[in-house]
């Protein structure tokens, strides 16, 4: 896990561009060694001075008031009381806001690496006409998946995190920006192939989709529960393969509902097309519900303005 | 999971309010931390030492307060303690449970000189 990869956002590059070094803000003179400086206020010399050469040898035995010297000075408690994910879901607010204001539906794919979401991204894209549609792709390295992407006509950013095992909201901010996203269209987010970190990070998707692969375990869901508990749908992906593998649909669904009684779940194959309608309709209408959302928002907006305009006409 | 990255989460926080509150040098950090967040407090402690070195939290002592797990059971209509995010229900044995509580991971408060 992390403690080994090191989850560092320092090596994160987008279309192979530092995103810019976080500051980090180490050193503001924290270095004060205390405690010495009560110990030297206590030789008051009382001028007992009186030149023979053998002074101040001798310390004072009732040395009581020089007993709390180093690392005593007084504290205080100082109340956070704040989610350590704070940061990162701010970026998230942020990115979830500018999406839902231009009605952009965005979906996060999380899954093992190799359970088939570039293949699924580009046949979705390939159904969908190439049109609308917008990726990010994660990756610790290389940008073979986003040319994988563009190859299909849709733009394509890639972003390689490096050591990091997962995307932030940070990132994808950027990546955003980079990307010219068209208004009430739909934006995929690829995360880094791993079922465990990505689910605790928001990016500001509308929904995190889990793709689980026929060719690996059906218990998967309760091996790696929090993934299947951050996502809206599971897709079972490679079901074409389900006659030469032993792989217990229903077993897999039954375990996935344990961990997530609400996940809804589509079985398809990216290669032949099987269920792939299912799954577009199921985007299709995630999409209108973020533009029934923009248009309610514009519409309350249009009315506020329509008020206050009202309110004005008598003064003028 | 990505302790690491929760480990510098934690360090920015505190370095926002060093900067607020004007302190310069943490003694401990109490986090609290949910039964079903999923941290390692073990891989926690270790990636806080690594990325507190040469800080204004350099040193600290981190002590963590673990917030027991807790659900709504859907058959029995209440809420019942969990200790796993797939575990069932404890009292009828069902799977119908939301995870209600217990996934938090917060910076709670600081001892400062």
């Amino acid at each position: 896990m992390c403690t080994t990869c090191g989850c560092g956002s320092d090596e994160v590059k987008i279309e192979g561009d530092e995103m810019h070094q976080h500051e980090h803000v180490h050193a503001d003179g924290t270095h004060h060694s205390h405690g010495h400086v009560h110990v030297s206020e206590h030789t008051h010399e009382h001028g007992h001075a009186h030149d023979h050469g053998h002074s101040h040898a001798y310390v004072p035995a009732n040395n009581h008031s020089h007993s709390h010297a180093p690392g005593v000075t007084p504290t205080r408690m100082v109340q956070i009381e704040q989610d350590i994910l704070a940061k990162n879901n701010a970026y998230a607010k942020q990115n979830r806001e500018r999406l839902t204001e231009r009605g952009i539906f965005a979906l996060n794919l999380v899954s093992s690496p190799g359970s088939g979401k570039t293949t699924l991204l580009c046949k979705t894209i390939e159904m969908l006409g190439g049109q609308g549609v917008s990726v990010i792709e994660g990756d610790q390295q290389t940008s073979q998946d986003a040319e994988r992407i563009r190859a299909t006509g849709a733009p394509a950013i890639q972003i390689n995190t490096g050591k990091g095992c997962h995307l932030d909201a940070h990132m994808v901010g950027h990546a955003m920006a980079k990307l010219d996203l068209a208004e009430d269209s739909l934006l995929m987010v690829e995360n880094v192939g791993n079922l465990v970190c990505p689910a605790a990070f928001d990016l500001g998707e509308a929904h995190k989709v889990v793709i689980l692969s026929v060719t690996e375990g059906e218990d998967k869901p309760i091996k790696y529960p929090d993934m299947f508990r951050a996502a809206k749908l599971m897709l079972l992906n490679k079901c074409d393969l389900l006659p030469y593998v032993n792989f217990r649909v229903d077993e897999a669904i039954t375990y996935a509902r344990r961990v997530n009684p609400d996940i809804a779940v589509i079985q398809l194959s990216a290669t032949t097309g099987q269920g792939m309608e299912e799954w577009l309709a199921w985007i299709a209408r995630g999409a209108a519900d973020v533009r029934a959302t923009k248009l309610a928002t514009v519409d309350a907006l249009k009315r506020r303005i329509a008020e206050l305009e009202a309110r004005l006409q008598p003064a003028q | 999971m990505h302790e690491m990255s929760l480990a510098e989460g934690v360090l920015k926080l505190i370095e926002d309010s060093a900067r607020q509150q004007s302190f310069t040098k943490v003694v401990a950090v109490w986090l609290e931390i949910g039964e079903l967040a999923s941290v390692e407090v073990e891989a926690m402690k270790f990636c806080f030492d690594a990325v507190t070195r040469d800080s204004v939290a350099d040193g600290a002592r981190l002590e963590v307060i673990v917030v027991p797990g807790s659900g709504w059971c859907m058959a029995c209509a209440k809420t019942v303690p969990l200790s796993e995010v797939y575990g069932g229900c404890p009292e009828c044995g069902g799977y119908q449970v939301q995870v209600t509580g217990g996934t938090e991971m917060r910076v709670k408060e600081l001892e400062v000189a």
